[in-house]
């Protein structure tokens, strides 16, 4: 078998590279640490590309100039952290509204607040429940090392596009600052929908309008139905997740990105010493993969939710076993990263004590 | 028999639902009939702000965006630097323009990006029923001004056409006016010139215009013109500030 060509990039910069090679053609940021690297390296690589790059005046304006680009039909994104993300969240609301397609990153740090620059997982409620005004939702992807970074950011724009919805890209510090080999996958544009929305000029047509507006009686409503089926659609069709060893396992650790990386050291360490643990891995944060979950707790498993924040997900995860099975939950707030061995140490403690009985 | 008055083709035929005597519509109407004398309908995407004008994507008829409040400009800047050729312009009120998107509109003005931008000053948040904007005058009653706006505790009139001229991306900044028809054919020249700068790629057009809202001004419309002439226009003269016109 021919070896896998493989590149060496730090993740911020694979996700900038893939996003170009996506066919994104407008970004727009602000400075924010630990996510610099991406406009750093787009304001060099988008004009090449003959696409736009902005270093906007503020967050609220790279959302809105995403927005702009959207509307007229071109492949938009920008990024930022937790603060930034905070100050973007009217516009991220008014794309759901609008249904246009966008990408927004948010390599998180610690909060809340200013924080600090250290990896954080405290923006899952953020990105997942909502953050901004009205009943809506953005596609969630949760990158767990540089190669996802890749392949999740290229996925981000197709979906994007298939749904017309913004989707966020909830990374974090450690993987985006790391360095690491992943093989670049080539982008293959799948089949999608023609672009007959966009704001581009009535030559030929009817006038066209993009709003988020409806004062019309019933109008509101309608058009919240329209948005609420396309999320049954997505939490049919688009869950992702991954499983290491959950077969026979007897504990379940579910834990998201950069804590599923470092739990799954100490998964593997646990089961070299002959317990029956295995992790589960959500790569989709919405559509969450609660079904996947409600069949685990079927078996009688036992879980313990593994995060960087004070307990976000296992709420998510706690609404899937819907009582059927223990949850239990171990993170560390907002600004500081565990390690191997203190998960192992955690995860070793919640093992039920006499196989089988778990649950 | 020759026809001398008709409605522009870049108007719906949709009846303007603004209060009666309100100047949107007539600064709709010119912005209409200058998107037409210049052929330019199918190639202009208009943005409209959030408030009473909000509805301007009801009765314009060509492509048109609605932004978040005080945003316009930030989505000019993208669908004009991803379309070139497109002629797009922004519809702005005061508090849009003036208040809450003040950051967007003085770095859109600072990059010198080359849009047309409408600023319909009426002094007051029409939409939300008549509460102070930053244009309010002195002495101005406003719902949050009850005894009158006063400069001690709510600030002073901000005169955005003398502020954005002094940067040096725009270049050209007029404010005119809509309470005489001679003041509205300048209007409409200046509405011309900000469109021809965009097509000869000039860069930032700028036009401030005096508009009545006699609904919370508490007039009738002709009071409300008259107020206008002698109100508004002292605090907010009119010419042009900045550039030449083009007609
Ligand atoms: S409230 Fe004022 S600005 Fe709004 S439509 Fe009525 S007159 Fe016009």
């Amino acid at each position: 078998m021919a070896k896998k060509k493989m590149l060496l990039m730090k993740g911020n910069e694979a996700l900038a590279e893939a996003a170009i090679q996506a066919g994104c053609r407008f970004y727009a940021g602000y400075p924010i640490t630990p996510q610099n690297e991406i406009p750093e390296y787009l304001s060099k690589r988008m004009p090449e590309a003959k696409g736009v790059f902005i270093q906007a005046e503020s967050e609220i304006a790279s959302i809105n100039m995403v927005y702009g680009a959207s509307a007229a039909g071109v492949r938009a994104m920008t990024s930022s952290s937790g603060p930034g993300i905070s100050l973007k969240q009217e516009t991220i609301s008014f794309l759901a509204g609008a249904e246009l397609p966008a990408v927004i990153i948010n390599i998180q740090r610690g909060g809340p607040g200013l924080g600090n620059i250290t990896a954080s997982q405290a923006d899952y409620f953020q990105a997942v429940k909502g953050g901004g005004h009205g009943d809506y939702k953005c596609i969630v992807f949760s990158p767990f090392n540089v190669q996802e970074m890749w392949d999740l950011t290229m996925r981000a724009f197709d979906k994007a596009d298939a749904y017309r919805m913004p989707v966020i890209i909830l990374g974090d510090g450690v993987v985006g600052q790391m360095m690491e080999p992943f093989h670049p996958t080539k982008y293959v544009r799948p089949g999608l929908p023609e672009k007959d929305w966009i704001l581009d000029g009535c030559r030929g047509r009817e006038p066209r309008v993009i709003r988020t507006l409806f004062v019309g009686s019933g109008e509101l409503e309608k058009q919240n139905i329209l948005l609420q089926k396309k999320y049954v659609l997505i939490r049919k069709k688009e869950v992702m997740f991954d499983a290491y060893d959950i077969e026979d396992a007897e504990l379940v650790v579910v834990a998201f990105g950069i804590a599923a990386r470092i739990a799954l050291s100490a998964v593997k360490e646990l089961r070299r010493k002959g317990k029956k643990v295995g992790l589960f891995r959500p790569v989709t944060l919405f559509p969450f993969p609660e079904k996947q979950i409600a069949d685990i707790a079927d078996r009688k498993k036992r879980f313990i939710v593994v995060e960087m924040n004070a307990g976000q997900m296992v709420e998510d995860v706690r609404l899937a076993v819907n009582g059927k099975a223990d949850v239990l939950f171990y993170g560390r707030p907002g600004g500081a990263v565990f390690n191997p061995e203190e998960l192992y140490r955690k995860i070793k403690a919640a093992y039920p004590r006499v196989a089988g009985t778990a649950g | 028999m020759k026809k001398v008055f008709s409605r522009p083709k870049s108007l719906k035929p949709t009846p303007f639902r603004y209060c009666p005597g309100c100047g949107h519509s007539l600064v709709h109407r010119i912005i209409a009939e200058a998107v037409d004398q210049l052929k330019i309908r199918t190639r202009v995407i208009g943005i409209a702000p959030v408030g009473c004008a909000v509805f301007a994507y009801d009765y314009f008829n060509f492509d048109m965006l609605e932004a978040a409040h005080g945003r316009p400009p930030a989505a000019a800047t993208a669908l004009k630097r991803v379309m070139p050729e497109k002629i797009i312009f922004s519809y702005q009120g005061d508090g849009d323009l003036a208040a809450i998107g003040t950051s967007e509109i003085i770095h859109a003005a600072n990059r010198g990006e080359n849009l047309s931008v409408f600023f319909i000053n009426n002094a007051n948040y029409g939409m939300t029923g008549g509460q102070m904007a930053p244009t309010t005058i002195h002495g101005q009653r406003t719902t949050t001004t009850p005894s009158g706006r006063d400069a001690k505790t709510s600030g002073y009139p901000l005169r955005v056409s003398e502020l954005l001229a002094t940067i040096e991306g725009v270049s050209f900044v007029e404010r005119v006016s809509v309470d005489s028809y001679k003041n509205l054919m300048r209007a409409k020249r200046a509405v011309t010139t900000a469109f021809l700068n965009q097509i000869d790629c000039k860069g930032f057009s700028f036009v401030e215009i005096l508009s009545p809202c006699p609904t919370n001004w508490g007039m009738t419309p002709q009071k409300a013109l008259q107020w206008l002439r002698e109100a508004l226009i002292p605090v907010y003269p009119l010419g042009i500030i900045k550039g030449k016109k083009c007609n």
